[in-house]
């Protein structure tokens, strides 16, 4: 039998080329989309910050709910585009983790706002994660597909968590979510420490 | 050179092949390593000292004898607060006698459960805050580098208020009279490990 040559050794050698570009990225094994999902559940900010407008929709009622779940997700999707894009994004950061606190003390307060504004708050904090979020996905050699993932998990958390808020009316689970937003809002302050502390 | 030698077969070269074919990806470094250990950590953070832990028990205790709403509005207050002392520690913003501020309010809130004493809301969530900014401002001291921040301070703040579950869920016994005698013996003792601290902290 002919012995592999040199061209043979080099071809396996190249099947083991570690996938260094895909770092910060998390990567599910299963796709762009599914990676996109997955950035979306393992970016706690993100994460949190969604769950608190899903929760601050959700005590607003029914309206403000089905509002935040349109807005969010189209804002989020078109910044991400625009992040994805351009050739330079300013560092923002800061203004996500301020988003946390400010979200959060709006649910742990219980205000009561017009459908609209929330909409328009919940539009704020898609614009600026969107957009570290496209610039995120450039910089890791990702593109569209990945940020429809994000995108789509971002409106079925919207959709779940304000849906799930909508009808508590029993004082204990009205408090649990209060309870939740001081936490946020919490985090949202203790970040804040960190992000001066790094400036 | 030996004649009969026979060139290496694929045989030979399969089980390497094989490996290198099976070799991780190790090089996907960076993928969001360490994760659990900040949330870990920021969990056992607020568990880690005794007078951490007996303080925002007693929050707890003391929101469940004064009824609603303080039984949640302190536990909300407390870990906000906390958040602004540990924002200061961070900064490096000094905040004079943490420790003696710590083991004060051991004492205080232990002193509050024993005497079931009945402070207007108000009041009672300016005590809380104030003991809230020494404890936060300890851990902001104390955070380990190099973790995740944000779910350090998830675990951190998560923490705190099960801890504050775990006083309320105590402090329910009080529906029973001996139940009433037993938490305000718990609050004689968390004010007793108050001046325990105390103590050790003047030292």
């Amino acid at each position: 039998m002919r012995r592999p040559g040199a061209a043979a050794l080099l071809a396996a050698g190249l099947l083991v080329l570690p996938g260094a570009a895909r770092a910060h990225l998390v990567t599910s094994g299963l796709g762009p989309y599914y990676d996109g999902a997955l950035h979306l559940l393992m970016s706690p900010v993100d994460l949190l910050g969604l769950v608190a407008v899903a929760l601050l929709a959700g005590r607003q009622g029914a309206r403000a709910g089905r509002l935040t779940v349109m807005m969010l997700p189209a804002v989020w999707l078109l910044t991400g585009l625009a992040g994805l894009t351009a050739s330079s994004v300013p560092d923002l950061a800061w203004l996500g983790t301020a988003a946390l606190l400010v979200l959060g003390l709006l649910v742990a307060a219980d205000v009561r706002l017009a459908p609209v504004a929330v909409a328009a708050l919940a539009a704020a904090f898609a614009a600026v994660t969107g957009l570290l979020n496209g610039a995120a996905l450039a910089a890791a050699g990702a593109g569209a597909p990945t940020l429809v993932g994000i995108v789509l998990a971002v409106l079925c958390i919207a959709m779940l968590g304000s849906a799930a808020v909508v009808p508590l009316r029993a004082l204990w689970s009205r408090v649990a979510v209060r309870v939740a937003g001081s936490w946020v809002a919490a985090v949202g302050m203790l970040m804040l420490g960190w992000t001066l502390q790094a400036a | 050179m030996n004649p009969n030698r026979q060139p290496p077969t694929t045989s030979a070269l399969a089980p390497l092949l094989l490996a290198m074919v099976l070799w991780p990806v190790a090089a996907w470094a960076h993928v969001e390593s360490g994760e659990a250990g900040g949330f870990l950590s920021g969990m056992s953070h607020p568990v880690s000292g005794l007078d951490h832990v007996v303080a925002m028990i007693a929050v707890g205790l003391w929101g469940a004898q004064l009824g609603m709403p303080a039984i949640w509005i302190l536990p909300v207050v407390f870990p906000m607060l906390m958040a602004i002392g540990g924002m200061l520690g961070l900064l490096g913003a000094p905040v004079p006698g943490v420790e003696v501020g710590i083991a004060l309010s051991a004492v205080a809130l232990g002193a509050l459960v024993l005497g079931r004493v009945r402070l207007p809301l108000a009041a009672a969530m300016i005590l809380v805050g104030f003991f809230a900014i020494f404890h936060g401002h300890a851990h902001g001291t104390e955070l380990q580098p190099g973790e995740n921040a944000t779910l350090y301070s998830v675990g951190f703040v998560i923490a705190t208020g099960l801890l504050h579950a775990l006083g309320i869920a105590i402090g329910l016994i009080q529906r029973w009279r001996l139940g009433g005698v037993v938490l305000q013996a718990a609050g004689g003792l968390i004010m007793a490990a108050g001046l325990y601290f105390l103590w050790r902290a003047l030292q």
